[in-house]
């Protein structure tokens, strides 16, 4: 049990903070553009399938670098000719337009690579285990995972508390009018903005894709739960994503683990009674009910808590 | 917005007389009963039946997004649930034998659409805006994945199937042939549509769009725009269940497919196609997806992208939608300024088809090349036979999207400009504001 737990909320963490890469750079460009990027996970998706492709071509090694700046050069381009002539029809032809990119990019996609799982493997350098828990290898790549996303995640922090380039970012979330009467180009910037979140996406997609399924639907699988978490956390708030990132990650992840059910803990029920709804419900294991488990949680906050964990902005 | 605010006002007021307005709907109620007798083919009566539906849905589905300023990505969930019940309640009635004739089936599946609102739209009608969004689209998940988990209610993977023939019977009809079926569901197509159409003329439907221009001062007024939009929300529940029951009726199964996300985004695609704007706009969003829906899956086997791509259009060129470009026209013509843009138009024609060549070429070329090997890799667009593995087609797909992407441009500013002057023309005479 006490392996569970701790292999458990290894994997947990390592969810959580794949999570946060995806649903910081979600949370910046809302706040800064107003716009819910409806298409973030098929961005995450396009880099994971970039990254399978560039490391048969070239290795793993430079495509942990090429793909997301691959990603992100798309990423830039769908803020330059896509959204900013959108911008005038408002902010919902500008959602409703990274809504169509999302369908569009999971059409391309799966024309492109099929619809079945690609064999995108983990490097031979990174293929061994990196300690041994009681009596289960954790894997080095994963450790590799949670590294490489904690200094992202650092590395986000320190750009955006204690640089100039941070400080301008951050006024232009507030006041985008007054950070260009002093100069900057807030075009420019949303568009760099833009196209870091998105290769921020994509770098997630290159890291978790040998590690989890790198098929043409991870994007509309990963994306509502994206979703979830930024609505939960608070829309616009990145400590809230944050915290709403691990707590996510963690509950799917002991969820998947934990195979107990009702009639597990109570014993079958009547069988007389016939399959029935109370039967379903009875006989249904945790780790089925995992995948719909981050919706209740929306629920629960929404009757709670209706602006989210640390949230304060109303829309 | 002063344009949407008026937009239900638009068949009415414009058209002068109260005559014409019925008119409207007479002529509707006419072409729906003769229609088959024109096109009286199987495959055109099944093709009639889905567009009658999908009618309905995207009728619904605009009361939100259209009239409310919802925007809901989960609205098939209570397009699913209206199927489901219908589908339960059809196998009770043959069961138990209740005198429930077919003709009143459709209400139960609006009452279980209808359902499902009042539980969960109190909560997630609590936030509008990209809240709302993406609590929609949290709802529709959940419920799609439970689907799968309550076997004995969702059937699992193959849905409940139910047998329509087995309903007693009325005025002699047993709804076998699928004729018999259609003029079923045109019926209800007028009900709805005259029921929510009138949902717009009433204090309810403007106290709606009100919600929708400005929450701030309905406050002020004393609404409250939650109540506001959950009534809205449970509206739109019903008629997305009468035609999820519909559905169910037409192709006697309801399985889980019909909840999930591809249906939400198929009747979001229609409404927003077709423009939310105007009454009248999802009828023909509805109308153009369907159609395209049955006639590309024929073709293609990438016609989601399509869609994609036209939506893409639509949002970044026109939107609003078929109905917002259609109803641009509207003052230039009565203006008498309409003959100037239509040179300009026909200019523009030529190289935007040639632009579309290029893109329908490039995507058939990439989709077949990619394609496994044993499946035919020949294109036949307009006759001309292209084989995807050869470079000239490849080339040819370049230089007509290139091409036309370029000429095309330079016509579109041509057509700019002759619409600045029509509509200088229309403003001057009064018009156009």
């Amino acid at each position: 049990m006490l392996e569970l737990i701790v292999i458990s909320t290894l994997n947990g963490i390592l969810f959580g903070m794949l999570l946060f890469l995806l649903s910081s750079g979600l949370t910046v460009i809302f706040s800064m553009m107003g716009v819910l990027n409806f298409a973030h996970a098929s961005f995450y998706m396009l880099g994971a399938f970039f990254g399978y492709q560039l490391t048969r071509w070239i290795g793993f090694w430079p495509a942990l670098v090429l793909a997301p700046l691959l990603v992100g050069a798309i990423g830039m381009a769908v803020e330059r000719y896509g959204l900013r002539n959108t911008h005038k029809h408002g902010h919902v032809a500008e959602l409703l337009l990274t809504f169509g990119l999302a369908f569009a990019i999971e059409e391309i996609v799966s024309m492109i690579w099929g619809k079945s799982p690609m064999d995108y493997r983990i490097p031979a350098a990174l293929d061994f285990p990196a300690f041994t828990v009681f009596s289960t290898n954790y894997p080095a790549y994963k450790i590799f995972m949670l590294a490489v996303s904690t200094a992202i995640f650092v590395a986000l922090l320190i750009t955006l508390k204690k640089t100039r380039v941070g400080l301008i970012v951050q006024a232009s979330l507030t006041h985008p009018t007054m950070v260009g009467h002093l100069g900057h180009n807030v075009g420019r910037i949303f568009m760099l903005v833009f196209g870091v979140g998105t290769a921020l996406a994509g770098l997630a997609g290159v890291i978790a894709g040998p590690s989890l399924v790198t098929q043409s639907d991870m994007a509309s699988l990963l994306g509502p739960i994206l979703f979830v978490v930024i609505v939960f956390g608070g829309l616009g708030s990145l400590p809230g994503a944050f915290i709403a990132s691990l707590l996510i990650g963690l509950i799917q992840t002991f969820a998947v683990a934990l195979n107990g059910s009702l009639a597990s803990a109570f014993g079958p029920l009547d069988p007389s009674l016939g399959p029935s709804v109370l039967t379903d419900i009875w006989n249904v294991t945790i780790a089925q009910i995992a995948p719909i488990l981050p919706y209740v949680l929306l629920v629960l906050i929404l009757i709670v808590r209706p602006m989210g964990l640390l949230g304060t902005r109303e829309t | 917005m002063n344009n949407a605010a008026t937009a239900p006002n638009m068949l009415k007021e414009q058209s002068g007389s109260a005559s014409r307005f019925y008119g409207i709907w007479l002529i509707a109620a006419i072409a729906l009963i003769v229609l088959p007798l024109i096109f009286s083919s199987g495959a055109s009566l099944t093709s009639f039946s889905l567009i009658g539906i999908s009618i309905i849905f995207a009728l619904s589905y605009n009361i939100l997004a259209g009239q409310t300023g919802l925007l809901s990505f989960g609205h098939a969930v209570h397009y699913g649930l209206g199927g489901f019940l219908t589908a339960h309640v059809m196998n009770a009635i043959a069961s138990y034998n209740w005198p429930i004739p077919l003709p009143f089936i459709p209400l139960v599946g609006g009452i279980g659409g209808l359902a499902f609102a009042v539980l969960i739209g109190w909560v997630i009608t609590k936030r509008a805006g990209t809240v709302f969004a993406m609590i929609s689209l949290g709802i529709g998940e959940l419920v799609a994945s439970s689907s799968l988990i309550l076997r004995s209610v969702f059937g699992g993977e193959s849905g409940i199937s139910t047998d329509r023939t087995t309903l007693p019977h009325m005025f002699g009809w047993t709804f076998g042939p699928q004729l018999q079926v259609y003029y079923l569901i045109a019926f209800w197509v007028m009900v709805s549509a005259i029921a929510m159409y009138a949902l717009t003329r009433t204090p309810l439907g403007r106290i709606c769009n009100a919600v929708r221009d400005n929450p701030e001062r309905v406050q002020f007024i004393g609404y409250d725009p939650h109540i506001v939009r959950y009534l809205a929300y449970n509206f739109a529940g019903f008629f997305a269940g009468i035609a999820g029951g519909l559905t169910a009726i037409n192709f006697e199964i309801a399985n889980s497919a019909y909840l999930g996300a591809t249906q939400s985004g198929l009747v979001l695609f229609a409404a927003f196609i077709g423009g939310t704007t105007y009454f009248f706009g999802p009828i023909l969003g509805a109308i153009l997806v369907t159609y395209l829906q049955l006639g590309l899956t024929n073709v293609t086997t990438v016609w989601l992208l399509y869609f994609g791509i036209i939506f893409i259009g639509t949002m970044m060129f026109a939107p609003g939608g078929i109905a917002g470009l259609l109803m641009m026209h509207r003052p230039l013509i009565r203006a008498g300024s309409f003959g100037m843009v239509i040179p300009s138009y026909l200019v523009a024609a030529l190289p935007t088809l040639v632009l579309a060549l290029g893109v329908i070429l490039s995507i058939e070329t990439a989709a077949r090349y990619t394609a496994s090997e044993g499946e035919g890799n020949v294109i036949n667009l307009l006759g001309i036979a292209f084989d995807a593995t050869k470079p000239v087609t490849w080339a040819v797909a370049a230089v007509l999207t290139v091409g036309g992407f370029l000429i095309a441009r330079m016509t579109w500013r041509r057509v700019t400009e002759a619409w600045d002057r029509a509509a200088t023309v229309a403003r001057d005479r009064g018009f156009l504001t």
